[in-house]
């Protein structure tokens, strides 16, 4: 019985999208309130593990709770509630509404037992599960969009599922235990004859679980189907599984490769590194061409995966607050990203465009959505006093102090021949705090960002409208879009709260 | 497993499963290229057996050389607008690459690192002995929440079927 109270949360939203789909076949019911109180029921159950200060094995170590997997949790059920409150006009409109609801729930439980997993077996199957409903959902909107986002997305899910699966086999070959913990005491004992084959191993784990992240180069799904599937969808993806994503690849790199103190962590800093100055660059350069809202919110995810990503780097290389950054940020980016999409799905479904340029004076049509898209954008650029700007001053910071504590040292200046004692120093100097070149990449990324964030606002602002008549938005809207607005001013002024709980949940890893 | 045979065997598969996992992009016809699939299907079920995973083998031959292969044929068959030609493709010389980088690869790190290798008493021991009770057990006791989950991923997998085929209702 204990077992089950472990994986509660997972287990009312599982159960009860089993419920959804048999209510939605047997007739035309009352779905919303059932989704949402089961919902809000999950929540409320992973806030009493989180108050109770649960930690806990459960199912012979498959999953575990702690401050981590329940922060997480409340997180994804949150974002799950905006999400469908935000697009209950669309879902409500859909004749397969139950699928949806049903699909969603599944995808979510299975998102809050991937965040609990702690063995490799688990981590595939809840991860798998998460995606499958995904793919569904991305293509349920049936039209040629639609359909080719579900296929493209099933293609590059199931070839990255393949190439995660071929690293656990490594470590599982290697270690002999599919726990993490199993994969720690091997790591820990740092054996020379594996070190090559666990660098390939984390190699493949790291490009599978980027492909759930979009982190370049495995993004190239990302625009199309942010921008084919149905853009209540796109919203749960861009927020829940990308939080999901990072949250398991914490997990595995964390507790099993041993984080910051393993004999391999300047390799895993080093990739982290780059993969993050990669996403942020091309992120940012191709939303720069963008015309359709979607798509742009989609390089500008892949760009935010790169800044979330300087964060896995800094926990590589021994920050203390790289782990709690990256948690930080995804909080923030829950609720910019989450009143983001809310104003596009509300706006596009009365436009019936999305693309920029026809957002042309929404300032006076809808001064509401209008003002709260803007602070959204804001936030997403990181001006202050907005959250984007906080989160992404803690995670660079903590990247910064990691390349003052990292104990990397480089030998490259020694090995150059012949080069005066200075320029070998300097080599040296800049190799040694190499993360700080990714803050640098990261920071000039912001300027170029803020170059595509704020022209739209621009033309939300200052461009004529095509015509004046008011848009009519229904209360829940409303209320999604100032929750999210209020959640962008208050984790942009008083912080401490949620650094406080990601401080708390980052803590819980071992 | 030094049994000469056992040895003789899985080199003699292992040539079967490469070559013919070569000839499915060799060959010109689609419908032959699958035929090949299949045999490098089987030729890893009998690396399996002689690496004394029996079960595995049978599951390998039941799913992968059974029903993947019906239903690529299936798909081959009743794609009404492709021809049934293995057709070149721009791809070639990328995949080519991409496939031989990553086999160099994974021959460099599977020949330099130091595997657990079973010490030769426990190989006897486990050698050819049937492993389903094994696998069972596992399956239902410390891997029983992995095996409940992958039946949600089953019915999502199906729910997902019907809902993507299913005919639109005229509203």
């Amino acid at each position: 019985m204990a077992d089950f109270v472990v994986i509660a949360p997972a287990l009312i939203l599982l159960l009860a999208s089993g419920v959804v789909l048999f209510v939605a076949i047997s007739g035309p019911g009352t779905l919303r309130p059932v989704v949402l109180g089961a919902l809000v029921i999950a929540g409320v159950f992973a806030l009493a593990q989180g108050a109770g200060g649960q930690n806990a094995e459960a199912f012979g170590g498959a999953v575990r709770v702690d401050a981590f997997s329940v922060f997480f949790a409340v997180l994804i059920v949150a974002a799950t509630i905006a999400v469908i409150l935000g697009g209950s006009e669309w879902i409500e409109s859909r004749a397969q509404r139950g699928e949806v609801y049903g699909l969603m729930l599944a995808s979510a439980g299975a998102m809050l037992l991937l965040t609990q997993s702690n063995d490799l077996i688990m981590i595939f199957v809840a991860l798998e599960t998460t995606s499958i409903a995904q793919f569904i959902l991305a293509g349920i909107a049936r039209d040629a969009r639609s359909s080719e986002a579900g296929l493209k997305y099933l293609l590059t899910g199931s070839v990255s599922a393949a190439v995660l699966l071929y690293g656990f086999a490594f470590l599982f070959g290697l270690s002999g235990s599919t726990s993490l913990q199993g994969i720690a005491a091997y790591v820990a004992a740092a054996p020379e004859g594996g070190r090559l084959a666990l660098l390939f191993a984390f190699a493949l784990v790291a490009a599978g679980f980027g492909f759930k992240m979009a982190i370049v180069p495995f993004h190239a799904w990302a625009p199309d189907v942010y921008q084919g599937a149905p853009t209540v969808v796109t919203s749960f993806l861009s927020v829940a599984s990308k939080a999901a994503g990072f949250a398991i690849v914490l997990r595995v790199f964390y507790v099993g490769l041993g984080g910051g103190d393993s004999y391999i962590a300047n390799d895993w800093a080093i990739m982290f590194g780059v993969l993050a100055a990669l996403s942020m660059t091309f992120g940012n350069l191709a939303a720069l061409m963008q015309t359709d809202v979607k798509r742009l919110l989609g390089y500008s995810s892949i760009a935010q995966a790169g800044n979330i990503a300087v964060g896995l780097a800094a926990v590589a290389a021994g920050s203390t607050n790289g782990a709690s950054g990256v948690l930080f940020f995804l909080g923030t980016y829950a609720a910019t990203n989450l009143g983001a999409f809310v104003c596009v799905m509300a706006v596009s479904q009365r436009i019936g465009s999305d693309q920029i340029r026809d957002y042309a004076g929404l300032a006076r049509r809808s001064p509401w959505l209008a003002g709260i898209l803007t602070l959204c954008l804001l936030s997403l650029t990181g001006i202050p006093p907005t959250a984007g700007f906080l989160a992404k001053i803690y995670i660079f910071n903590s990247a910064i102090q990691a390349s003052g504590a990292s104990e990397f040292t480089s030998n490259l200046g020694a090995q150059m021949v012949g080069a005066p004692p200075f320029v070998a120093n300097l080599v040296d100097g800049v190799v040694e705090r190499w993360l700080v070149l990714v803050v640098v990449v990261a920071v000039l990324n912001t300027a170029i960002s803020a170059f595509y964030y704020l022209r739209w606002a621009r033309t939300m602002i200052l461009d004529e409208p095509p015509e004046t008549s008011a848009l009519r938005v229904p209360a829940g809207v409303q209320g999604v879009v100032a929750v999210a607005a209020f959640g962008v001013v208050l984790f942009g002024l008083a912080p401490t709260p949620l650094i406080t709980a990601a401080q708390h949940a980052a803590a819980a890893l071992h | 497993m030094d049994n000469p045979g056992v040895v003789g065997a899985f080199y003699l598969l292992s040539g079967v499963t490469v070559l013919s996992s070569l000839a499915v992009f060799a060959v010109r016809n689609l419908l032959h290229a699958v035929v090949f699939l299949v045999l490098a299907f089987v030729g890893m079920a009998g690396i399996f057996i002689t690496l004394s995973a029996d079960f595995l083998a049978v599951a390998q031959i039941l799913i992968y050389a059974g029903a993947v292969s019906i239903l690529l044929v299936f798909a081959v068959m009743l794609t009404p607008l492709a021809d049934r030609n293995n057709a070149n493709s721009l791809f070639v010389l990328p995949g080519v690459a991409v496939a031989g980088g990553f086999a160099t690869i994974v021959a460099l790190v599977a020949v330099a690192t130091d595997w657990n290798v079973l010490a030769e008493e426990d190989l006897g021991y486990r050698s050819f002995a049937t492993t389903i009770a094994d696998i069972g057990q596992a399956l239902l006791g410390p891997y029983v929440l992995a095996f409940e989950v992958a039946s949600v991923l089953l019915l999502a997998a199906l729910i997902g079927a019907i809902v993507l085929v299913r005919e639109e209702e005229r509203a």
